[in-house]
């Protein structure tokens, strides 16, 4: 890059290249002790005893809390209450937490945790989710039949009916496997006992209000008598709320019951063994197609892997029902998606909730229909793709925003030279050792939650006596870089310079619950609510000061760090001073809604997204025939995401995105025998590293989108949900060998 | 008591200490919490330091293998009018950081990279950051970090 190109903000560089930043671990308190969880070597069991005693009477133990010193509810979760803070009766994975073994040290509570005594009846386990449906003899909960925790279909025209009268059908089954997600920063949570009664707590929280939801239930207190903060996280993707909240939940116990500061740092080893995964799915597709390339019916039928704790896969599985025919036109469509509960680790949100998956299944379809057909698979896609005024598989009319899935498409083919690419591709014909391949991939994306569930958000503008202002919002920060984009945001608003702004150090206390850091939500709801917070304090503001300036108020302007009407300005500072002086607080509240959707489960019918993106991804990759080994060469990536507010940051999305989607297509495989993970390490378990990832070209294409009055839409799980399906296609046209699970693993010649 | 300089300040320790990680030492004893722990086994990189100048993962390294020696932090890196590196502007300038967890682990690989290779190319500074693990970047502003840096010295 050349020095001309930087276009980034944030508030927190200095303090993360100085090692300033404090995490989870970096805080400590006077007479803060330490918690270890106790874990079981069994998957699938019945409890018949726990014997704390003899670790108790170990030098140094404080105690060792169980499901008896539990005063709420046993088991709690996002939908289903069905993740329990200690195993009661039953252990459903090797992940379920016995026992907290709280101790002067870290080393004691380890050394001691192997005294705990758990007596088992082992039952069978359930480990394969297609045995595990319709299994009442084996259910991991007694309250999910068939162990099946969540259904959602799609019943659009009559899909059997239009087979018969199709010219070709086309089948396949497609599995993807459970994806960690290798947050660098590991579990921590931390309890204080606040003397008024508050417990305080520190942790690797994505969501603090959520986090808040668990241990009030677990403890049986209200949402008041805790105050959890936001502080910098190491990474999360959707991965620290289920897990990191029961963590916190017994940290919280433990303070509460010793009446000390409690810490609980988790080893990556527990990390792995105890946090939710991605969710594995199996995927048959069929689509039946007219012979000049019209998709005129699909059936689709996905089981998605919930393991021993539902979480959220019932939201996960709707995304993956609302999107399963990808952004194409189709009339006739069938789709069933089945949620369903084993002993293996459970599974939950993980940055694309059920999209990446479908997405690998959907847009290698989509080659090989073409192929099939004789058709080119650009020219299939085209035809068959959403347009301006279209309407989805779910009824949903696409016109309150610009449907670019073409422009896209078109940008992105032409800068990464497809076209071109494509007649070098190997299919297995090479000269030397290496097979080349380039493979693409589009898709749509609804954002924000959708019909999943409430989206609102709130803001708050302190602008104080000297000038600067204190902005928070209920959006937290998990490194994605969130609080830069609400400052640049406000700025604008106000033309100010940004080091006016401080951004607050947020907490549950300081502001409304603004519901979770997910479904790439953030900039779009938290801006959204910073702009109306703007327009309730610019009336404020200009209601008070008018008489100052002897004009109408809306002929005050807010330009260049100044209030400006005709010839009479005001410095910044000057017209906050006055402000005070006229006893008037320059404060906001702003509450933003978002647009009204719709979902009919029975029908499967809805408006399920307010707005959508469209991205398109190419790869370029060549493929060693001796060792089988895939390198890609090049990315080319492309989102209308509505605008940018920080460029560098969403190109850091993407970039990132990319490198996860490889990940999960490529490098990472956790290998779990009888329910156990036997890499829970990254030495064992590959993310991607520099060497594995490419040059990436980002190209952010932005049609204003008015949906909400931040005109973004979110760059977060678009960034992730197409690569590997891309890449599968990529590995195809080099080796001529069509990818039907995930990671690829290709054998060389021998 | 063994001597061991962290930063430029001279520490001692007892024999009892021989045995715990510098890692341990650097985060508890010294309280110096930039250095991070992501995996324990030597695999992430967050905890690199230098030692004599060279990068090393801290989570393995033993107390009695810096006996004597001169280790260096992130908390070591600005420069003592207390302004930033020019490798850390660099990262600031080029986007690439986002939770920074990996950063401080990465900036002190960067330095080693350059008093090794002062010039590298962006296949060379990818292959040097293989050891440090990092989940949100994909790698390529912290690859424009090391390449703006360079440019700069130039």
């Amino acid at each position: 890059m050349v020095d001309s190109e930087k276009k980034v903000f944030r508030n927190d560089d200095v303090s993360k290249v100085t090692g300033r930043a404090k995490y989870a671990d970096d805080y400590t308190f006077h007479g803060m002790i330490h918690a270890v969880p106790v874990y079981t070597d069994s998957v699938h069991a019945e409890i018949i005893s726990i014997d704390t005693t003899e670790a108790e009477t170990i030098e140094g133990v404080r105690k060792v809390l169980t499901w008896r010193d539990v005063p709420g509810l046993p088991a709690f979760g996002q939908i289903e209450k069905d993740l329990y803070i200690f195993a009661k009766d039953k252990i459903r994975y090797h992940g379920d937490v016995v026992a907290l073994v709280v101790a002067d040290t870290r080393e004691i509570a380890i050394e001691a945790s192997k005294s705990v005594q758990v007596e088992l009846k082992e039952l069978t386990p359930v480990l394969d989710q297609e045995k595990a449906l319709g299994d009442n003899a084996n259910l991991v909960h007694e309250q999910f039949k068939d162990n099946k925790v969540a259904h959602h279909h799609v019943r659009r025209g009559d899909a059997e009916g239009t087979f018969p009268q199709c010219d070709l059908i086309v089948e396949h089954e497609f599995r993807t496997s459970f994806v960690e997600h290798a947050y660098i920063e590991p579990e921590c949570a931390f309890a204080n006992p606040r003397t008024d009664g508050v417990i305080e707590l520190y942790g690797t929280f994505q969501h603090p209000f959520s986090t808040r939801r668990f241990v009030s239930a677990f403890l049986k207190r209200q949402f008041a008598d805790f105050d959890v903060y936001s502080h910098p996280v190491g990474g999360s993707f959707g991965g620290k709320d289920d897990t990191i909240s029961a963590i916190a939940s017994r940290a919280a116990l433990a303070a509460s019951i010793l009446k000390v500061p409690v810490k609980i740092l988790y080893d990556r080893e527990w990390s792995f063994r105890e946090s939710y995964k991605r969710n594995p799915y199996i995927m048959r597709y069929k689509y039946g197609l007219s012979k000049d390339g019209k998709i005129l019916a699909i059936n689709s039928y996905m089981l998605s892997e919930s393991g021993a704790v539902t979480s959220t896969t019932p939201w996960s599985t709707w995304r993956s029902t609302a999107q399963c025919a990808g952004p194409y036109q189709v009339d006739n469509v069938h789709t069933d998606v089945i949620g369903v509960a084993t002993n293996n680790v459970f599974t939950g949100a993980m940055r694309g909730f059920g999209t990446p998956q479908v997405n690998f299944a959907i847009e290698q379809m989509m080659d090989i229909c073409a192929e099939e057909l004789d058709i080119d698979p650009i020219e299939f896609r085209r035809i068959n793709m959403v347009r301006q005024g279209c309407e989805t598989i779910t009824g949903q009319k696409l016109d309150g925003h610009k449907v670019s899935m073409e422009e896209v498409m078109d940008k992105i083919l032409a800068e990464s030279d497809y076209i071109e690419n494509v007649k070098r591709n190997s299919r297995g014909q090479s000269d030397d050792d290496e097979f080349y391949g380039t493979g693409m991939a589009i898709s749509y994306r609804g954002s924000s939650v959708g019909a999943e569930g409430l989206d609102f958000a709130a803001c708050i503008i302190n602008c104080q006596f000297d000038g600067s202002i204190i902005l928070d919002t209920g959006i937290h920060e998990n490194g994605q870089g969130s609080q830069s984009a609400m400052m640049l945001a406000l700025a604008k608003e106000f033309d100010v310079p940004l080091s006016r702004i401080k951004y607050n150090r947020s907490s549950t206390t300081s502001i409304p619950d603004s519901g979770t850091t997910v479904a790439t939500r953030g900039t779009m709801m938290g801006i959204s609510a910073v702009k109306k917070a703007s327009i309730t304090l610019k009336k404020t503001i200009r209601d008070t000061l008018c008489d100052d300036f002897q004009c109408d108020p809306e002929d005050i302007r807010f330009e260049g760090d100044r209030l400006v009407a005709g010839s009479y300005k005001l410095s910044w500072e000057e017209a906050m001073h006055k402000m005070f002086l006229h006893r008037t607080y320059p404060f906001a509240f702003g509450e933003y809604k978002a647009p009204r959707v719709s979902w009919n489960d029975d029908i499967g019918v809805g408006d399920a997204y307010f707005t959508y993106v469209y991205s398109c991804n190419v790869v370029e990759l060549s493929v060693n025939r001796k060792t089988g080994k895939v390198k890609l060469i090049r990315v080319t990536a492309g989102h209308d995401i509505g605008s940018a507010i920080n460029e560098g940051m969403v190109k850091g999305q993407i970039y990132g995105g990319i490198a996860q989607g490889t990940g999960m297509a490529l490098t990472e495989n956790l290998i779990i025998e009888d329910g156990k993970i036997l890499n829970p390490n990254f030495n064992k378990y590959k993310i991607p590293k520099a060497s594995d990832i490419p040059e990436i070209n980002a190209f952010i294409i932005e049609n204003e989108d008015l949906s909400t009055p931040s005109g973004v839409k979110g760059i977060g799980e678009p960034a992730t949900e197409l690569i590997a399906a891309a890449i599968a296609n990529a590995v195809y046209n080099a080796t001529g060998k069509r990818q039907y699970s995930l990671p690829i693993k290709l054998e060389g010649e021998k | 008591m063994n001597a061991i300089t962290v930063n430029g300040r001279e520490h001692e320790f007892d024999d009892s200490m021989l045995d715990k990680k510098l890692l341990k030492y650097l985060r508890e004893d010294l309280e110096l919490t930039g250095t991070k722990n992501g995996c324990n086994v030597g695999a992430c990189g967050s905890c690199t330091v230098l030692i004599d100048n060279v990068a090393k993962k801290s989570c393995v390294v033993p107390l009695s293998k810096v006996v004597g020696k001169s280790v260096t932090t992130i908390e070591g890196v600005e420069q003592a009018d207390g302004s930033l590196h020019p490798l850390q502007q660099a990262f600031i300038d080029a986007g690439a950081v986002q939770c920074g967890f990996c950063t401080p682990g990465m900036i002190m690989k960067g330095l080693d990279l350059m008093s090794k290779n002062p010039n590298p190319d962006r296949d060379e500074i990818r292959k040097a950051f293989n050891g440090n693990l990092c989940r949100c970047t994909g790698y390529q502003q912290i690859v424009d970090a090391v390449d703006l840096y360079v440019q700069r010295q130039n």
